[in-house]
């Protein structure tokens, strides 16, 4: 008689095992949830925390205001030079009567400005950068630039964007890698535990020539579904709270600061990963656990 | 057919259990292995099963050199063996055809098989009204009877018993030890380890004794030698 990978008998086999050490399983399933929650978690931070550094790249700018001597000959000359700078993606010229007009359009409400002269205003250079990473090496050089005798950047939201988004997608990965192997560990024990209970089945099993696979695969089966249990409460979970956050955003108007992504939007492959993740810790984690028995 | 030949086993807290036994059982045998407690019986059974490697010397089971068998070959070697345990180690969550079919399905029998199988072991060892009871629910010997079924459903080529009857009262030893002789006239080679002098004499087997890890004697058609040569 030869070998067949009967899956029906270990789907069977590691299904009925799930109940029959029912509270070992829901332990599993508990820890495989916090475990994907914590991670997704920050990974969702990250995610958002990234492409809010990319809206804001997109309409970066500082502006550089032109020595109030300059000819408009110099000034083409400026811009040119700014335009050949590391990092420059476009420069716009702004003469001081477009920048009074933008400025009475920012402050519309405000009639004490209305009467407010031209000569207060200077022309100026708006320079938009590519990497927001090196924001702080453009403006010195920008500024090192003969002509150029001021400069008004927000340099402080750039690095602040740059810094949340590092320190998520650090905090991210280091989860990652840490809450998969305590999840790997925890799973690992919940089924050698179940395992310890059945090694009496397991040493007939061996004894009556049941090789390493036929006796693995219920156990891996096992974990299998016990991580794709633990995925999909974790999914559901995660919808929750990232709505819940979403809205909150919403009704205190803060979207146009941090404008979150909506879940709908993320939320296949969210669900993909999440799947992923608790069927990999759930497989290794059983067939792990179940080493250690093999040795008959 | 096992061959074993100059073979020692010390393990690796120091005890010397097998020092140069030599041993040939041929097919179609029936050996009866006595000796005390600590004389090395179990570490032989334990070297035929592939549960232990020797120290040295060469050890063949049905055709396998265990000295050089790889880990992936070690089941199907085990499955021309039917090994009979003292307490019977059956699952106790299955009924007698659990426990059965638990054991083809190992060997990738198909349901049909199965069907075809499962009664006529359980008729030949006295149990075929018994396929749906559970094991708590029988005697002794009848569990003794499940383990046999069991360590003779997938044909093996040879059964080793340890100890078979150590946990039943004299009647269902007898019974027990009469079915393995049935068993053996069907063409099974039998190795049954035994304390058990009263059926060793009355079965008049070979009879191989072993003390200290030494063979002290081998005689066909004997009684309970090691007795006589201590």
């Amino acid at each position: 008689m030869k070998n067949r990978f009967n899956l029906g008998y270990f789907l069977r086999e590691g299904f009925g095992s799930i109940f029959t050490h029912g509270l070992m399983s829901f332990a599993a399933v508990c820890m495989i949830v916090a475990c994907l929650l914590i991670m997704g978690s920050f990974a969702l931070l990250a995610i958002n925390a990234e492409r809010m550094l990319s809206q804001a790249e997109d309409d970066n700018e500082f502006l550089a205001i032109i020595e109030e001597t300059y000819t408009d000959q110099q000034i083409a000359q400026l811009q040119a030079q700014v335009s050949q700078v590391d990092n420059v993606l476009s420069v716009t010229f702004i003469t001081r009567e477009q920048a009074k007009e933008d400025y009475l359009g920012e402050h519309a409400d405000e009639g004490l400005y209305a009467e407010i002269s031209d000569e207060v205003f200077r022309d100026r250079l708006s320079i938009h950068v590519e990497d927001l990473e090196q924001f702080d090496q453009t403006v010195a050089a920008v500024e090192a630039l003969p002509g150029v005798v001021n400069i008004r950047a927000m340099g402080e939201l750039a690095r602040g964007f740059v810094t949340v988004r590092n320190v998520a997608a650090a905090l991210a990965t280091a989860l990652v890698v840490i809450l998969a192997a305590v999840s790997l560990f925890i799973i690992s024990n919940t089924i050698r535990l179940a395992t310890f209970t059945r090694r009496e089945e397991i040493a007939i099993m061996k004894m009556c020539g049941a090789t390493d696979g036929f006796v693995r695969w219920p156990f891996v089966f096992e974990g299998l579904m016990l991580g794709l249990a633990g995925a999909l409460v974790a999914f559901l979970a995660q919808w929750g709270i990232y709505t819940a956050v979403y809205r909150m955003v919403e009704v205190n108007g803060a979207m146009g600061m941090f404008p979150l992504m909506r879940f709908g939007a993320i939320g296949w492959p969210v669900l993909g990963i999440f799947l992923l993740s608790g069927a990999l810790i759930g497989a290794c984690g059983s067939g792990l656990a179940i080493r250690r028995f093999l040795q008959v | 057919m096992i061959r074993l030949m100059d073979v020692c086993k010390e393990y690796d807290n120091g005890t010397k259990a097998l020092n140069g036994v030599n041993l040939r059982i041929d097919d179609g045998e029936f050996v009866f292995l006595v000796g005390p407690s600590g004389s090395g019986k179990s570490t032989i059974i334990k070297l035929l099963t592939a549960e232990v490697a020797s120290t040295s010397g060469r050890v063949m089971v049905n055709g396998y050199n265990l000295n050089n068998i790889r880990r992936w070959q070690v089941p199907y070697m085990r499955r021309t063996l039917g090994v009979i345990f003292q307490d019977f180690r059956l699952i106790e969550k299955k009924t007698v055809r659990g426990n059965l079919e638990f054991v083809m399905r190992i060997i990738g029998a198909t349901p049909r098989e199965m069907r075809r199988r499962i009664p006529y072991v359980l008729d030949l060892v006295g149990l075929g009204d018994k396929a749906e009871v559970y094991p708590n629910q029988m005697s002794g010997g009848e569990q003794q009877r499940v383990a046999i079924a069991r360590a003779l459903i997938n044909n093996p080529e040879m059964i080793i018993a340890d100890e078979p009857t150590g946990n039943l009262d004299p009647q269902r030893s007898l019974e027990i030890m009469t079915l393995l002789e049935r068993i053996n006239s069907m063409g099974t080679t039998m190795l049954v380890v035994t304390h058990e002098k009263e059926l060793v004499n009355r079965f008049s087997k070979r009879v191989v004794a072993i003390q200290d890890g030494t063979l002290i004697s081998d005689e066909r058609g004997g009684y309970y030698q090691y007795e006589k040569s201590v």
